[in-house]
């Protein structure tokens, strides 16, 4: 072959670049007119409102004991890491403070995204992807239902709802749960905790954790619709759909997370 | 002279290097009953869901009633939809909802209303399959597949419509119970005077439930006619294919 060629290796790296480069926009693009068509349809009649109280019950209830459950433990290991670290310098004091900023602005709205697009990216993904290599989603079309209107817009809204909420639940059980083990293990006052911890509690920190969490949910509901919707080749085609929504809405969180927090502090 | 009820004209459709359909013809009258029949992968489904507006044809003409579906509105497709019904070849039934919810889905567009009026109308499409009321709220899963297969069927006729397409609707049934389906069909067109397109490989099926027979090969009809000349059809191809021979022009 022609791997000796300089000149030639160099053009078949920038062809690969630009080969990447073209699939990255083609997917933003693929999956932006995917999101606005999805938003004008659920936003027209017919509405489904069984279907989105069916998703708010499985994206938001069915998901508060993981997101409880994660969120009591990491309000807990939180103090005792800033006791531990804090009393290197005499600044033990600094726990409530530190848990309330960190759960309320950062480790709430992250965590409680990890763990729902776990829970239910994949499953969306699952779902619709078989339903799609079962035909069901063409039968459904042939029926005169659209699936953007009653599939996919019912999972997009009731993510954007529930994860607020989730949020929100998971920030006072993890400021809570720093609470216990700061009183019950390592001695701190009660009340004083309590006082500290209202002093350092911020509507504006709460109001972004909000709107994290929306972009959160947007995201999660998206990517396991999109990958589901778009699901082919059988059985393997929906373990890579489920595989690439799990992914997608991961790095979606994590970068989105970031972007807020910067436009918010930097 | 009046216009067929499905014309198709000159379609073609290519997945990547793939000619899927290349310059398929073909013209159905009202009341009629025409089976495609042609190797898997010859691109069978493909023309229903290219009728069915779900695929888009690279070019050509698909008619309904004199009614154009390449390149139609969503508006205009849904307008379409009503007079038409489609039974799937793995029977496509939702399985999270249960039979009746399934068989009146077409009627609701998915919407819960009126249940007890609706139950009333998805026993009577599940009587005119040859099934009962104790099947109502079971759910697909817990039927057998000839039986998804009839609960299927009686989710395409619930909404009453003019043109059926099944696809490979003896597939993966027993020789009785395929039968039992060709029977059904037969009933559709005879009685009711739906207009019927099968696509299939079961020759016996074939040969009971269609007026004609087209046969479709490396994306076009090489061949079409009524189903009594299906075996003296003169056409190389056909016989190859009808006598299921592995030697001959087909390889």
């Amino acid at each position: 072959m022609n791997g000796g060629n300089p000149v030639v290796a160099l053009i078949a790296l920038l062809a690969a670049i630009g080969r990447a480069t073209i699939l990255m926009f083609a997917t933003i693009g693929g999956v932006s007119r995917f999101a606005a068509r999805t938003v004008r349809r659920g936003l027209t009649p017919p509405y489904y409102p069984g279907a989105l109280f069916q998703q708010l019950a499985q994206i938001g209830w069915l998901s508060l004991p993981v997101v409880g459950l994660t969120a009591i433990f990491t309000g807990a290991a939180l103090a005792q890491q800033t006791f531990t670290a804090g009393s290197r310098f005499n600044a033990q004091s600094t726990v409530p403070a530190i848990v309330v900023i960190g759960i309320v602005r950062e480790l709430g709205p992250v965590l409680v995204g990890l763990m729902v697009a776990g829970r239910v990216s994949s499953s969306m993904a699952a779902e619709l992807g078989t339903m799609r290599v079962t035909e069901q989603l063409d039968a459904m079309t042939t029926l005169r239902t659209d699936p953007y209107r009653y599939l996919i817009a019912p999972r997009l809204f009731a993510a954007l709802i529930s994860l607020p909420l989730l949020v929100l639940i998971a920030n006072s059980i993890g400021i809570f749960g720093g609470y216990m083990l700061s009183v019950y293990k390592l001695g701190f006052n009660a009340s004083s905790y309590l006082a500290i911890t209202r002093n350092f509690l911020e509507a504006d920190d709460f109001a972004m954790a909000l709107v994290k969490a929306g972009v959160f949910g947007f995201f999660i509901a998206l990517m396991g619709c999109y990958h589901g919707f778009r699901t082919e080749g059988g059985a393997a085609g929906v373990g890579r759909a489920t595989t690439n929504a799990v992914v997608s809405s991961f790095i979606l969180i994590l970068v989105s997370n970031l972007l807020v927090t910067v436009l918010a502090f930097g | 002279m009046t216009e067929p009820k499905i014309v198709l004209d000159n379609v073609v459709k290519t997945f990547g290097d793939n000619h899927v359909l290349d310059g398929l013809s073909l013209a159905i009258e009202p009341g009629e009953s025409v089976a495609i029949i042609g190797q898997s992968g010859s691109g069978k489904s493909v023309t229903l869901k290219c009728i069915l507006g779900l695929i888009k044809p690279d070019s050509g003409s698909i008619r309904i009633d004199g009614e154009e579906v390449v390149g139609a509105s969503g508006r205009a497709l849904a307008r379409l939809r009503p007079r038409i019904g489609m039974l799937f070849q793995g029977s496509a039934l939702f399985d999270s909802l249960p039979v009746w919810r399934n068989v009146t889905f077409g009627l609701t567009r998915g919407q819960h209303r009126d249940a007890a009026r609706l139950r009333k109308v998805a026993e009577e499409n599940l009587e005119r399959v040859g099934l009962g009321r104790e099947i109502l709220d079971l759910k697909p899963g817990e039927l057998s597949g000839g039986m998804q297969k009839r609960v299927a069927l009686a989710r395409a006729i619930a909404p009453r419509p003019e043109i059926i397409f099944f696809d490979e609707p003896t597939t993966g049934l027993d020789p009785i119970r395929a039968d039992v389906i060709n029977d059904l069909i037969v009933s559709l067109t005879d009685d009711i005077g739906v207009t019927a397109l099968t696509i299939t490989h079961d020759m016996a099926s074939a040969r009971k439930i269609a007026h004609r027979v087209a046969m479709l090969y490396q994306g076009r009809i090489i061949w079409y006619g009524p189903r009594d000349r299906l075996y003296d059809s003169g056409n190389p191809y056909v016989d190859q294919f009808v006598q299921g021979r592995a030697d001959g022009p087909i390889t």
